[in-house]
Order: structure tokens, then sequence, then C-alpha cells
């Protein structure tokens, strides 16, 4: 589930290929997308404002994101006096250590989990594990993809890869608890669940938690859920760790009416989310005693140097881009090799890590820029763009040898039109003599898809013939 | 006004017919086009496949054969939104960054050019067939030509339009990433193959030929019986060219299952533009066809 886990997968073309084979997971995907970007599509064409909502929701990001070193020392300071404690963390490992040496100074050995993209970025559970410390995840889904030592495929629904007998066969193996008869429909399974969680949340004493928002006017923080088992993390234990990005801070409470809006219709397609947590600091006798924010930044102020790919730091996580792009549907989102999948995770992730890794070279790749994302982003993020962009990075970074020999033949013959004319005429003379089946690199057309007729003449000859059809 | 014809590159190598198609429309509708032919390629390739700099130089290019018109018509809504959307980003800071900004409210794609430049959407077609429409990505979401390609199909008249399941959805062609990502863009065709066959149409239409180029090879390969054709060509068809021949025409679909070069074997000192006319069913060629047209 860490980054490290995620090191050593195939590039892209070869895990999604893999995917692709899956028909389960075809199934699974193809349903679980095809209903959320149905609901989504419903309750965003019921706002009228809804595209005066997108540009103010970017329009704030923006202006955060170019004075962000302003509205932290702003939130800390808040934080702070409301009697929290701010930590910062460089990277990873730094927040890693932060958290387990909170969790320790405790005592206790174990931490109940709100869902959080934050934690699963910096691999936390298994940080925390090394030290001895065991995080219990307690959102519903990702509690299946502990319980099934697997990984999440999905921002919102990291168990979307999985129908209800999966699930019913995972609880079955790995849940003491749950009943020998246990049925696979989805009441059953949440009851089995919530008795599983109901132990654990009145037993725990340190809870870990990410955030949605952070105000930077009152040091509030927000989260947004659907079970309501995120409020009993983060009410009833006695201390509290937020693990956030940098980027995810908002000047003011009232920036919170675009957000609200915006996230639950892009996320779950509903109009108001069942749960909304707000905290700010300590308050006696109500919630934590005790509550720490970790400041993450893990690459973020890097990805706020590029002029182009920082529009990825306005990301309100919500997946909508998931939802609605078809190579996600097609090739799920393990194959993203990386707890940010689908076009989203395509841009964040090779930004985050860097471009070194095989895999992480092909993600600026994994799409066909068909723009169904950009459409559908909350904050207006323009993938493609960064997708282009990232693509002239991967190539400097090394690229492919027989791409770049057929990119270097590309532009010699277009850089003059003889040059076309020649290459044209020479495949016209030739074009009985392309076989069906091409040899090499070719098969990935040929494999599943004709090759088109060669023409006998180009349009250019055929204009100069006939005077552009002036004569026959 | 100055009309020049953008033909793309893959237009021109592979779907000469298409452009044929255009200026024997245009000619019809008594707009004469020129063919600069200093023109190469947009450098779509190059820049979304990360070769930026090459991309750079085919834009400067584009402007330099391009910029002394009044129009351009291009028939692909992928390379017109090449020209629409990257070009100004690929310039904004650069020298070319004015010329640039001048040039592309000049650049129309084909359906654009007949509805909002000419004003109309009968342009007095006659194609007596069952056609459902792939909007494609580029023209749906880069140059949002919404229903104008639609408005030009219901126009054309015996054409009968069958509505497209999961139209809007991308036909997992993406350039280079056809060939990069060979399982995903297969299993994204097969999807909308299953719906084109759905719709029981005869002919696929679309605004772009490199998407029709993959999804008419998987549906020439599973012997699907539908064949592709370009928005042009089916706008440039009239009585006179459209006849029951028409159904057998390969024009700009995958082979099915003639070798290439059988089709032409009773013209073969003809081209191929003119045998997309003959095997259209008119003897007379195009030549005679948009003659006549011009004055009508």
């Amino acid at each position: 589930m860490s980054g490290g886990t995620f090191l050593g997968m195939p590039a892209f073309p070869e895990a999604s290929a893999a995917a692709v084979r899956d028909s389960q997971l075809r199934f699974n995907l193809r349903k679980a997308t095809h209903t959320i970007r149905g609901k989504r599509a419903a309750v965003v064409g019921e706002l009228d404002d809804w595209a005066e909502l997108r540009a103010a929701g970017k329009a704030i990001k923006d202006e955060t994101l170019r004075n962000l070193d302003r509205y932290l020392l702003q939130l800390e300071e808040a934080v702070t006096r409301a009697g929290g404690t701010v930590h910062w963390a460089a990277d990873a490992a730094e927040a890693n250590r932060i958290v387990a040496g909170l969790v320790k100074a405790t005592g206790e050995t174990s931490v109940v989990k709100v869902k959080s993209m934050a934690t699963q970025e910096i691999g936390l559970n298994e940080a925390l594990a090394a030290e001895g410390v065991a995080a219990y995840e307690t959102d519903l889904a990702e509690l299946i993809v502990q319980l099934g030592d697997d990984w999440p495929s999905h921002i919102l629904v990291p168990a979307i890869h999985r129908n209800r007998a999966e699930i019913r066969e995972i609880f079955l193996r790995e849940m003491p608890d749950a009943p020998r008869d246990l049925a696979d429909d989805p009441r059953a399974l949440a009851e089995a669940a919530r008795l599983h969680l109901r132990d654990r949340f009145l037993s725990a004493r340190v809870a870990v938690s990410g955030a949605n928002f952070m105000v930077a006017e009152t040091g509030t923080l927000v989260v947004l859920e659907s079970e309501g088992n995120g409020r009993m993390c983060l009410t009833l234990p006695e201390t509290l760790i937020s693990v956030v990005g940098i980027e995810k801070v908002v000047p003011t409470w009232r920036d919170l009416e675009v957000f609200l809006q915006l996230l639950p219709r892009s996320s779950t397609g509903e109009r108001m989310n069942p749960y909304t947590s707000t905290w700010t600091g300590v308050t006696p006798g109500d919630g934590p005693r005790e509550f720490h924010l970790v400041l993450l930044d893990n690459g973020r102020t890097s990805v706020l140097a590029d002029e182009v790919g920082r529009q990825a730091l306005r990301c309100i996580r919500c997946s909508a881009c998931l939802n609605v792009c078809p190579v996600y549907e097609r090739a799920g989102g393990h194959a993203y090799g990386s707890v940010y999948p689908g076009p989203i995770g395509a841009i964040l992730t090779p930004q985050l890590r860097g471009l070194d890794s095989p895999l992480d070279n092909s993600l600026p790749y994994a799409s066909t820029l068909c723009g169904a994302c950009y459409d559908v982003c909350p904050v207006a993020i323009d993938i493609p763009s960064v997708l282009v962009d990232l693509r002239a990075k991967a190539v400097r970074a090394g690229g492919h040898r027989a791409e770049r020999a057929g990119m270097r033949a590309a532009r010699w013959l277009f850089s003059r039109e003889v040059r076309l004319a020649r290459a044209q005429r020479l495949a016209g003379r030739l074009r009985r003599f392309v076989p069906g089946r091409l040899p090499g690199p070719g098969a990935a057309w040929t494999d599943t898809r004709d090759l088109p007729p060669i023409p006998e003449e180009s349009f250019r000859d055929w204009w100069t013939r006939t005077s552009g059809g002036a004569k026959p | 006004m100055r009309v020049a014809l953008f033909i793309t590159c893959v237009n021109d190598t592979l779907y000469p017919g298409t452009g044929a198609a255009v200026v024997r429309l245009l000619r019809r509708l008594g707009h004469e086009v020129e063919f600069p032919q200093a023109q190469t390629c947009c450098g779509q390739m190059h820049v979304n496949t990360g070769y930026r700099d090459d991309g750079v130089r085919l834009m400067r290019r584009f402007a330099d054969t391009f910029e002394g018109y009044d129009a351009v018509v291009v028939p692909s809504g992928s390379c017109g939104a090449m020209v629409r959307e990257q070009y100004p980003r690929l310039a904004a800071g650069t020298p070319d960054e004015g010329r640039i900004a001048a040039l592309v409210p000049k650049v129309h794609e084909l359906s654009e050019f007949l509805v909002d430049v000419l004003g109309v959407t009968d342009v007095g077609a006659y194609f007596p067939h069952r056609v459902t429409y792939h909007p494609t990505c580029h023209s749906l979401r880069g140059l949002r030509l919404g229903d104008k390609p639609l408005a030009l199909l219901r126009a054309v008249r015996g054409l009968e339009l069958a509505e497209l399941p999961g139209a809007e959805e991308c036909c997992g062609f993406g350039g280079t990433f056809a060939v990069k990502n060979p399982a995903v863009s297969a299993a994204m065709c097969a999807d909308k193959v299953r719906n084109v066959s759905s719709t029981g149409a005869e002919v696929l239409c679309a605004a772009d030929n490199s998407c029709l180029m993959h999804i008419g090879g998987a549906l020439g390969r599973q012997r699907t019986g539908v064949r592709v054709m370009h928005l042009a060509e089916i706008l440039a068809s009239t009585e006179t060219t459209a006849g029951p021949a028409a159904t057998t025409g390969t024009t700009t679909s995958a082979r099915t299952d003639s070798k290439p070069g059988t089709t032409t074997s009773t013209t073969t000192s003809t081209t191929t533009s003119t045998k997309a006319s003959t095997t259209r069913g008119s003897a007379a060629g195009s030549g005679t066809g948009s003659g006549t047209e011009a004055t009508a």
C-alpha cells in the first residue's frame, strides 16, 4: 500500500494489459464507474451555477497556492492558538517518524484510522507496523482492502475492483467476528463490518486522519465522509493526529461554501455528503484532548514550482476524473502503481515521484487525451495539457529509442514537402507488398486492427494532376 | 475570401478521397479552395508524444504556409483542435505568439466552416444509407463542434441517422496511444465497435479519419460489414455520385476481404479519388459531377 510497495511494478502498458484480460475486474469497474458517472452527471446538471462554482473553486485554489507560505503560517498560528500542535514534514520518512513518535509517546500500540490519501501516499500503516504499532482502517472500503492484503484501486472507492461476493469471502477469511452464515448482500456486509469496527472505536485511544480542507483563518480542519466511521475516530479517542498535504489549506471559512458544493456532487454524486466533521484545535470536555497536525510536503513544493504542473495541486480528490476515464475503466487502479490512480494520478504521481522509473515514465502516456477528465474536474485541472507537458519531460528523461528514431524520421519528412511527396509515391508503389499483419512494433496495431489501404496517389499528387479536381 | 485547404498529413497520405470530397463539396457551394503545396503536418503527433520542439517547428511551418489566407479549412477535428488549443500554448511567450494569435481564429474544422462561416446546414447532399455518427473527442471536447456535424447529416436527403450509444466515449485511438498502450486501446475500441454494431448502421461517420482508421480497422478485422466514411464524403455525395455501388465502396474504411489494390484492378490507370467516385456509381468521375454542381 505504501509508495515503496509499488517499487518494481511493471510499466503501465504491461500492467494494464493484464488488467484488461481480467473479466471480473472489467465487469466490476464498468458497473461501478458508470453508476457513479451517471449520478454525478445528474446532480451537477441540476445546478445552474455549476460553471461559476467551478471557476470559483479554481480561483480560490490558485490564489491560495500563490500565497501558500502565508496561509500555512496563518494556519499554524490559528491551530496553535486553539490548542493544537503543528509539525512540518518535508517528506514521507519525516512524516512517518513524527506520527510514530507521537503514537509511542501515548504508550498505545494501535491506532484507528479515518480514510486518508495522504497517509496512504507516505505508507504510514507500514511505517507504524515497523514500529510495533497496528493501524486499523475504519472506512469500509479501506477495511476491505486492508483485510484482503490488497491495494486501493480508486481514490474514493478503494475497493471498487471488488464485488460483494469477493468482499464476503474476505470477511469470512479475515474477520474473526464475522457470522459464518454471512450473506453477500450489502446490508449484511455493512452490518458485519459495523460490529467489527464498533469494538475498535470504543477501545481506541489514538486516531489518525487526513483532512479534505484546512481553514487558515480559524485553524479548522474539515473531513467529508459517508459512513460516520470517520466521525467516530475524530471524536472518541483521546489523541488525534492529522496528516494533511500542504495544498489542502483554504484561506477562509467562507471558501468552504464553494467546496462543500463541488466535492460531494463530483465525488459520490450526492447533493450533500452525509457526514461533515470540523474541528478546531482541542475543546475541553469535548473530543480529543490532544491534537497534532502534521503538514506534509513530500514533493508538493516542487510541483508548485512547475508552471504547467502546479494546477494538479488544486485537486480536491473527488475522483470524478477516474469515474469518467475510459482508460481507468479498462485498466483499473492498480496499473497506475500509485495510491493516486486514473487521470489525476497520471499527472500527480510522476510529479511527486519523478520520471525515473519505467512505471512513472509511462504514466503520462496512460491517456488518449480524450479530455473527459478536464470536463468533469470541479476545479478545472486541465489534465490533458499537463499530460502533454509531462510527456515532453518524459522524453527528456529518456524516452524510447525506436520512438525517437521514428519521430526524427517524421520530422525529416515533414520539414520539406517534396520529401513527404516522395515518401507518399514510394508507399503508393509498394502498397501491394504491405502485409496484413506487421512484425515487431507494428504488431501493436495489426494484432487487433486492419491497416488502412494505401492509396495509389496522395491528395497532393491528385491535386497537381487534376488541377484541384478541375480536370478528370 | 481566399480559402486554403489544410488537408492534414493523414488525409493527404492515406485518405485522398476525403480531400477530393472537400474540394467537390465546397465547389458545389460556390467556393474555390487553394491547396498551398508547402503544407505538411500540424505537429500534433510530435507534441502529444513529447517531442515538443519538433512540433514547434511544424507550427511555424503551418503559420508560414497559411497566414496569408482569410480562412483555412481542416477536415479533421483533431488537427483543428491542435491548432486552436495547443498552438497558442506552444507560442506563448515566444516571438510567434502574435502571428499564431492572428492565425488561429481563421482556422476552421469543416463543419464549423460550413455552419458558422458559410451559414449552411443543407449542403444539397444525397446519401440513401443508414449512418451513425461518432463525435470524436477532439471535435466534441476540443473544438466543441456540438450539434453541427449532426445538423449537417440530418439535412442530407435519404440519410437515416442512427444514434450511437456511448457516443461521447473515446474510441481508444489517441494517436501513439494506440500502439504504446495497445491492450487498453483495443479494449476501448471493442466497446466502440459493439456500440456501432448495435445501431444497425451501414456506415460509421466521423469528422476525423484518424479515429476512423482505428475503429474502421477493427470493424474490418471483425468482418462487421460496417464501413467508415469521413463526414466530407457523405456531404459531397449527390444523386449522381451516390448510386447503389456506393454500398460496396471502401473509400476510407479499413480493407475488409479485399487485398490492397484489388478494388482498383478495373481502374488501374485512375486515381484513388476518382476511384472513389467511380465505385459510387459516377461513371463520369468527380470532375463532371462537381463541374455540373458548381453551376447549380
